[in-house]
């Protein structure tokens, strides 16, 4: 029985780590391989960390197992071993770690300037947001400048507005301008590895720059509310030219007073 | 440490001699008692009931989450309570849920059962003091928790049936703060907040307690450094708590004063959280200048604090548990107490951790990542002391032993969970998803609620004289295990997969639909493993009456507890016990000596040896 109990704690550890190697394969993984470019270097260092932290895992798991086979086949008559520990080992296990996490917290400050570090941000996201995020109990309103203008902190006459879809240009680095109207949202695009609260009182600008053309989800990561779990939205990546087609449709729409002019159709306007 | 014997004496002849000629009655003996150890025990079956409340609730989230809006079996019918749903768990209910079941965890068991059912019942035990310093301080302790569970169960029920608090256990303004943010934040909220203030009250009065006692009631030879590891943990504890607390509430206050002008018709306008012109459920825009951000920093600059509360304690216990299951002195017995001192000091700079996403200045998140990462550090060295003290033992395999060696286990993946989170970046991407739940269930369930298995059946025999049944504990300890991995491993996949939590329905986001058998995996698990706490309730309460009655020192453990009876009666110890060597001097020499493989911190060296060779 003792050996039984020895062997349940080196049995455990090996099914959690079958499951995670199996994890990719039965798609339990990420939703997909990043699809921005700061989510390339998050994944990177993300399966760093992973390699780090599995290697301690297997280390601490064996070695706990391991001193509990010695104990259960040890003869029961004999002594345990009469010791107050070591100076050498606690000096070896408080150093090599410290080295390891320091090592850790190093590779994590560019890439976390990169992201958060406003005078880092790439020049075409610095030129001005694209458009204004604002979340508010439950959904995502999406606010344009007028085509060929600059985004406003205030709402502008020729504003465009859109709920629950943002297009914006891929490939192009973008930024755009999080608020929230009333509580605390986040706002969480997983598949882009992008995540900013959006908190009342301020204006948070964010970028990222999408990898190729495609819809991704959006959606809220923090607490606001009953409604929380469907602040569903998404992002349309596209061409700069989609883009801008689309902006123009969208203001052709809004616009719409409802009298129809000569043959124009149900087509909206191409100018 | 000689200083205090004349007093300590003194105080404890004086307390036998008012006690002894006057019977008490039942309700000041049982009830009303000042009586430490039947304040620690108080505590600990009120905070054992309520782990079955708080599993309710969390069984009530996993239905949701693996059969989403089916109606919930039992409850939903039973009492009409969900008519207008028709027995489902509605939106708004499965916010209540989830903020109820880590408002209980927390507040009414983890907490509590720490410092008020193990730190009450070992503290005075462990360093040979015959009570509390403050006797009726802590009685009152105790009873500021009934109170504080009234107003959690009002806050149930003034907002309709189905929806009590439902912000969160961190309630973040602006959503905790104005009324008319969800069905929850009205009524609710305030009786939340008065419950929270009040679970502060108590356990104030405990930590006060508890450093008094600890500085100022040592037995004679009671050093610093012979004292077990278990009071060093309740020590630093409640230094932990005395300095992070009043933040806390005083954070209260400010919410309250905030919701004031909400609720009552009072010139109480304070917008300590809310900024100026949100507009929230079409109500008129706010006036004011709060800031949102300041809640946060508040809360976490606690709640960071309140972590290590809710685990240092189970590091003690468990150090000490191992130590007589293992037959051998704690490995690195200095390291240890350091080594908590070290997670402790840095536990009150490493708040801003949890606010990575929330758009404070980058350079401040780079600054906290780094004091994160250091704290990992000392967590490191524990869990390699602990292998090092079962490291070449005479293990006794009993359910003590196996709850131990689970809490290290687990710990050590809690612990390197930490590690992605502390790190921003990919922290982005985890925070709020259920990586951030699977790292926390693993400190806190893998990690101090073992240890309290552990230390329940460990130092039962001390509370009531009998023993609780191995084999019984054995079989809870099995399933517990297989239920709580099955429960929260696959938890950091869904974290992986970007499941964020606190999500009445996932699924309706396309990328999370296929996730939907793993959770039910996930809930059956957990069904089983609350049903396994059924075997831990039965065994509780029948060998309190029923099990074999036991001696003084059932284990052949060294601590001065054990020299005293079984219960101890009122003043604990029969003969005033004097410490002559630290904790854990098992399988030494001078045990052998004795023909034995301990050797009580009481028994007197040989005639003629003043100083015992060895000393911490
Ligand atoms: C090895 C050391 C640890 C590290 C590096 C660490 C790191 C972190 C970080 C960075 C977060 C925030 C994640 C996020 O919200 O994005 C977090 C959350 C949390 N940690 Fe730890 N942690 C450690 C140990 C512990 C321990 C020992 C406990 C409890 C006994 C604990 C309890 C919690 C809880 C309850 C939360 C979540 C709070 C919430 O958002 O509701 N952690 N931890
Ligand atoms: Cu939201
Ligand atoms: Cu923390």
């Amino acid at each position: 029985m003792k050996k039984f109990w020895a062997l349940f704690f080196w049995f455990w550890p090996i099914v959690a780590l079958w499951v995670c190697f199996a994890a990719p394969g039965r798609n339990w993984w990420f939703p997909s391989p990043p699809k921005s470019t700061l989510g390339h270097q998050i994944d990177g260092l993300f399966y760093l960390i992973l390699i780090i932290v599995a290697l301690t895992f297997v280390g601490t798991e064996a070695a706990l197992g391991y001193v509990m086979w010695r104990g259960a086949t040890k003869d029961a008559s004999s002594k345990a071993w009469f010791s107050h520990g070591s100076h050498k080992l606690e000096i070896i296990w408080t150093i090599v770690p410290a080295f390891v996490l320091v090592f850790i917290s190093l590779t994590q400050l560019d890439v976390l300037a990169d992201i958060r570090v406003l005078s880092k941000f790439p020049d075409e996201a610095k030129k001005g947001a694209l458009a204004e995020v604002t979340a508010r109990q439950f959904e995502w309103r999406i606010r344009y400048p007028k085509p060929g203008t600059m985004l406003m902190t205030d709402p502008q006459p020729g504003d465009l507005y859109f709920v629950n879809e943002l297009h914006v240009p891929a490939a192009v680095p973008t930024m755009v301008n999080l608020r929230t109207q009333d509580v605390q949202h986040a706002f969480f695009a997983p598949k882009l590895r992008v995540k900013q609260d959006a908190v009342p009182g301020l204006v948070i600008p964010l970028w990222f720059e999408i990898e190729e053309a495609g819809e991704y989800e959006l959606l809220c990561a923090e607490l606001c509310g009953w409604g929380h779990y469907k602040m569903k939205a998404r992002i349309v990546a596209d061409s700069p030219k989609g883009v801008s087609d689309y902006l123009t449709r969208l203001e052709a729409e809004q616009n719409e007073d409802g009298v129809a002019e000569a043959p124009a159709g149900e087509e909206s306007a191409e100018e | 440490m000689a200083t205090v014997t004349p007093a300590l004496d003194a105080h404890g002849h004086s307390h036998d001699h008012s006690h002894g000629h006057h019977e008490q009655s039942f309700i000041s003996k049982y009830v009303f008692s000042t009586d430490h150890k039947v304040i620690g025990i108080q505590f600990l079956i009120t905070t054992v009931l309520m782990l079955m409340v708080g599993g309710a609730l969390a069984l009530a989230v996993r239905w949701q989450l693996a059969f989403p809006w089916e109606n919930m079996p039992i409850i939903g019918k039973a009492f009409g309570l969900f008519k207008t749903e028709g027995g489902q768990i509605s939106p708004e209910f499965y916010t209540m849920l989830f903020t109820m079941h880590a408002s209980v965890m927390i507040f009414l068991v983890i907490i509590p059962v720490l410092a008020g059912a193990f730190g009450n019942f070992l503290i005075p035990l462990q360093i040979g003091a015959d009570d509390m310093a403050f006797p009726i301080l802590n009685m009152l302790s105790y009873w500021f928790m009934w109170p504080a569970m009234f107003c959690f169960a009002v806050s149930f029920v003034v907002g309709g049936a189905t929806a009590g608090p439902g912000n969160g256990w961190t309630s973040y303004p602006v959503l905790s703060d104005i009324a008319s943010a969800s069905p929850s934040s009205g009524a609710p909220q305030t009786w939340w907040l008065l419950g929270l203030t009040l679970v502060g009250v108590s356990s104030m009065m405990g930590s006060v307690n508890y450093m008094t006692t600890i500085i100022n009631m040592r037995a004679p030879g009671m050093t610093l450094f012979r004292m077990p590891l278990t009071i060093w943990s309740m020590f630093i504890t409640a230094i932990l708590q005395a300095f992070a607390l009043p933040v806390l509430t005083a954070a209260g206050f400010m919410l309250v004063f905030d919701r004031m002008s909400e609720m009552l018709p009072t010139d109480i306008h304070s917008v300590f959280f809310v900024p100026a012109n949100v507009v929230v459920n079409n109500a008129a825009p706010t006036i004011g200048g709060g800031q949102p951000l300041l809640w946060q920093h508040l809360f976490w600059f606690y709640s960071h604090p309140a972590v290590y509360i809710m685990l240092l304690p189970a590091m003690g216990m468990v150090s000490d548990m191992l130590a007589c299951m293992c037959r051998k002195p704690v490995f690195g017995y200095k390291p240890m107490v350091y080594s908590m001192a070290a997670i402790a000091g840095l536990g009150f700079i490493v708040w801003g951790h949890h606010m990575f996403t929330s758009g404070m200045n980058p350079a401040l998140g780079m600054t906290f990542m780094t004091s994160t990462m250091m704290i990992a550090l000392p967590s490191a060295i524990k869990v390699f002391n602990w292998i090092g003290t079962i490291w070449d033992g005479n293990i006794q395999f009993n359910a003590v032993f196996l709850n131990c060696a689970a809490f290290v286990a687990l710990f050590i993946v809690g612990g390197l969970s930490g590690i992605f989170m502390a790190a921003v970046p990919v922290d982005i991407y985890f925070h709020d998803t259920y990586f951030i739940v699977a790292h926390f269930h693993y400190v806190l369930f893998g990690a101090t609620l073992f240890g309290v298995f552990a230390g329940i059946q460990f130092w039962f025999p001390k509370m009531f004289g009998r023993e609780m049944s191995d084999g019984v504990q054995k079989a809870h300890f099995v399933l517990t295990f297989i239920g709580m991995n099955g429960t929260f491993f696959p938890m950091h996949l869904l974290g992986i997969a970007g499941m964020p939590r606190r999500y009445a329905d996932p699924y309706l986001h396309g990328y999370l639909e296929h996730l939907l058998p793993m959770n039910q995996f996930m809930t059956i698990s957990a069904i089983l493993m609350g049903c396994a706490q059924f075997l831990l309730l039965g065994n509780f309460f029948y060998s309190m009456f029923y099990g074999k009655k036991t001696t003084r020192n059932p284990w052949n453990a060294n601590g001065l507890e054990w020299s005293a009876p079984s219960p101890p009666g009122h003043g604990n110890f029969d003969v005033p016990p004097v410490c002559y060597r630290g904790p854990y001097e098992y399988s030494s020499p001078e045990a052998e000596a004795l023909g034995q493989d301990f050797i009580l911190q009481t028994t007197a060296p040989p005639a003629g040896v003043v100083r015992v060779a060895h000393g911490h």
